[in-house]
């Protein structure tokens, strides 16, 4: 029994680290918030560069061949930076969904260009407000040609392939659509900024099947990608508490540090201890993903409840504790916020994977 | 990564499940199963009894206390097997709640601090249950303000003489020896005046006065001293250093029940997955659905955070001031739950009487002994300072009680 990282690891963490800290600092996130399109292209080929696309996808697809807890530690780098790239989108969607259901051709054709970041990805399902069911999805592929429009894609304005959930026959299924003429690309404004969310609307587009049981194949690709975005959380939540940490120690009210008074340390501690619970939940998951376990569904689920709410209460906190600065635009306060409450929808909300993991619950006397 | 066994801790599981399986007390097992929250239940045999008797069965096959020395009682275990052993007691830990002062608090401040022939001589007895020990620190006037404490201890030829009150302390009625702070100059500031030392319960002068609960029950004890001697060489660490002395203490305290610590989880869960709402299966009603997840993530999150201390440890680590955070959470998420299940029990939610209530009581029974958990071994808001001021590294509160001596500190009127 050992639960942590190992050495080998966590120097791959670092190295990410210090990428991010040297390419993806504040000042480049702040350049994609009012640019286009919303993401850094020069961090994305930063990204390609060190293998990291690629980081579980075997060598021989381009990839770097190491696992999912290595994967688990960059999608960490990634959330804490709050980093402007569609790598949840391309690597926990995308690449992952290649690897499970690809044919050998599709996967031969479309990993190295991955892992090479020639080719960018988006999962393509929601079409209408409110949590995604089987009958909301009315796209539907007719003799190789998909119709329909998905109206909250992320990275859809960026990607280069499009994985669409789909009526087909008398049953949904996942497909692949490249971008081109017949995909029609409208960019919108989430509540974060740093991220490329788009409109797709297919117009007969070329789709080739990925995989035919498609509600109960996301649910799998779900549980798997919920895992690496808990991560993310986790990294933007402990980003989020060091900036309030901070804030506390040098702001001085009253004619004391503002981290002196109660209100705050106690709000503080609270902060860390959400976290902490998220981070113990998110290393049970890296474990139970990397060794595809038999309670990965339960485990997904906890780490991804747990580091929704740790991430949503150490973002809206900070804002707390850094009083009307934090409320400014120039303060980096709202820019986790935001990227707190896009990554709470993004796969389902809070509620969803609460039911989720009740479902997935043992019975008691099996705990 | 990984949270498989070892061939050398599978091998180890295989040897504890056989002892297990040959000596624990099957014919209690039933009985220990049904046990509510904060007692445990061994049907018509004498709780206190029945704890010895397991614990002393454990000690002599090398079974208790596993990480201590040998020369203390102990098997010189890593941390990972005292897991593998705690896992595979399962349902007989419920035995263990007696000894959990003594082993898991007192025991590790006598190794660090006592002269080694006391612990030769003391240590075992405590590993095999012969002897209980109690931990005699809160007083009226020194709670979340230990360091506030006045029981007084004057040097007198080769003894002290202690007088004072001490309060809270569990288990002193059945208690063989108690780990004793004392005040030994109130001239010097307060933290820098304390001594700790070990005394015999059975002293003369040592008076015990169980307290009636706000819950109906009498788990804590005030314990008076008037005249009690304690020979000198029963001093636990240095004269003026017994502050440093129980903040060891209390580390491990906040290790010894951090990890473990009930939270009401597996009872509601039961409950709920058995139970019909409305004419439905509860578990389909979306309110216990988001309650449930929310508590299984908190407890989930306690436990993989105690196997995360457990590889630190294992590494050579020592328990850290985080692990302040299993009682805070647990404690309040006892209350809700309990609050919770007697919400969804309507206005039958009321009754106590395990013969006529729902599930026997048990979570009326969690409801009132829970703002105690929130209380005992440090209040939630002395844990977020803790987590605030050791962890975080936040600047203490300005206090009123900083530099001076401790007999110029103000006071509320006695």
């Amino acid at each position: 029994m050992n639960f942590d990282f190992s050495d080998d690891q966590k120097l791959l963490a670092d190295q990410v680290k210090r990428y991010l800290d040297d390419n993806c600092g504040m000042d480049r996130v702040r350049q994609v918030l009012t640019g286009s399109p919303r993401m850094a292209q020069d961090v994305w080929e930063g990204l390609a560069r060190m293998g990291l696309l690629g980081t579980a996808v075997p060598e021989s697809y381009g990839g770097a061949g190491a696992g999912y807890a290595e994967l688990c530690l960059v999608a960490q780098q990634l959330g804490a930076h709050i980093a402007p790239v569609p790598f949840g989108s391309t690597v926990y969607l995308v690449a992952e969904a290649l690897l499970l259901w690809g044919s050998q051709a599709q996967q031969e054709y479309w990993l190295p260009q991955i892992c090479a970041g020639t080719v960018k990805g988006a999962l393509a399902t929601v079409e209408s407000v409110g949590q995604l069911t089987p009958g909301q999805i009315h796209a539907e592929v007719v003799n190789g040609a998909l119709c329909g429009k998905k109206v909250v894609v992320t990275d859809g304005g960026v990607a280069d392939l499009y994985l669409v959930m789909a009526k087909h026959g008398d049953q949904l299924s996942l497909f692949l659509v490249e971008r081109a003429a017949q995909v029609d690309v409208l960019n919108v404004d989430s509540v974060d900024l740093s991220r490329d969310v788009a409109q797709v609307n297919f117009q007969n587009a070329p789709a080739q099947l990925l995989v035919a049981q498609g509600w109960n194949a996301l649910e799998v690709l779900q549980n798997r990608a919920a895992v690496l975005y808990a991560f993310e959380q986790l990294g933007g939540a402990q980003r989020a508490l060091d900036m309030a940490v901070a804030y506390a120690q040098e702001r001085f009210a009253f004619g004391r540090a503002i981290g002196s008074f109660q209100a705050i340390k106690h709000m503080l501690a609270d902060m860390f201890v959400s976290l902490k619970l998220a981070e113990s939940n998110c290393y049970y998951a890296a474990w139970a993903l990397a060794n595809n376990t038999a309670d990965l569904p339960l485990a997904a689920a906890t780490a991804r409840v747990s580091a929704t709410q740790a991430f949503q209460l150490c973002a809206k906190d900070n804002i707390q504790v850094h009083g009307g600065m934090g409320f400014t635009w120039e303060f980096d306060c709202h820019l986790y916020y935001r990227r707190s409450n896009y990554l709470a929808l993004e796969l389902g909300s809070l509620s969803e994977w609460e039911a989720r993991l009740v479902e997935a619950l043992p019975r008691v006397e099996n705990i | 990564m990984d949270f498989t066994d070892t061939p050398a801790e599978a091998a180890f599981r295989e040897q504890a499940r056989d002892f297990i399986a040959a000596n624990a007390p099957h014919y209690l097992a039933e009985h220990l199963a049904k046990s509510g929250f904060g007692h445990t239940n061994t049907g018509e045999h004498d709780a206190l009894t029945e704890a010895k008797k397991w614990q002393r069965t454990k000690a002599q096959a090398g079974w208790a206390c596993l990480q201590w020395p040998t020369e203390f009682g102990g098997r010189g275990a890593s941390p990972i097997e005292n897991v593998i052993w705690s896992q595979e007691e399962g349902l007989y830990s419920r035995l263990t709640g007696t000894f959990i002062i003594g082993q898991g608090m007192c025991a590790p401040t006598l190794m660090a601090f006592a002269d080694p022939s006391h612990n030769t001589r003391l240590l075992p007895k405590l590993a095999s249950g012969e002897e209980v020990w109690c931990q005699l620190f809160s007083e009226p006037h020194g709670g979340s303000d230990l360091a506030g404490l006045r029981t007084k201890a004057e040097k007198d030829g080769d003894e002290w003489l202690v007088n004072g009150q001490k309060i809270w302390t569990s288990g002193a009625q059945h208690s063989d020896y108690g780990l004793l702070i004392t005040r030994t100059d109130a001239t010097v500031a307060k933290h820098k005046g304390l001594t700790m030392f070990f005394l015999d319960m059975k002293s003369p002068g040592v008076r015990i006065v169980p307290i009636k609960q706000a819950n109906g029950n009498s788990e804590f004890n005030e314990v008076y001293f008037e005249n009690v001697r304690i020979p000198d060489d029963q001093r636990v660490g240095g004269v003026g250093e017994g502050w440093r002395v129980a903040i060891t203490t209390l580390m491990n305290e906040r290790m010894a029940i951090g990890g473990s610590i009930a939270t009401g989880f597996p009872e509601i869960l039961e409950w709920a997955q058995s139970a019909q709402l409305n004419g439905r299966p509860a578990l389909e009603d979306p309110n216990v659905k988001s309650k449930l997840a929310d508590w299984y993530v908190k407890a989930a999150g306690l436990k993989n955070n105690a196997s995360r201390q457990i590889t630190t440890l294992s590494k050579g680590g020592l328990p850290g001031p985080e692990n302040s955070m299993g009682k805070l959470v647990a404690g309040n998420m006892m209350q809700d739950i309990a609050k919770f299940a007697l919400d969804l029990q309507g206005l039958s939610g009321v009754l106590v009487d395990p013969s006529v209530a729902e599930g026997a009581a048990r979570f009326q029974a969690m409801l009132l002994r829970s703002p105690a958990v929130r209380i005992e071994g440090g209040t939630d808001q002395i844990l977020r300072n803790i987590i605030g001021e050791r962890v975080l590294g936040l600047p203490e509160d300005m206090r009123a009680d900083k530099g001076i001596a401790f007999s110029d500190i103000p006071t509320s009127a006695l």
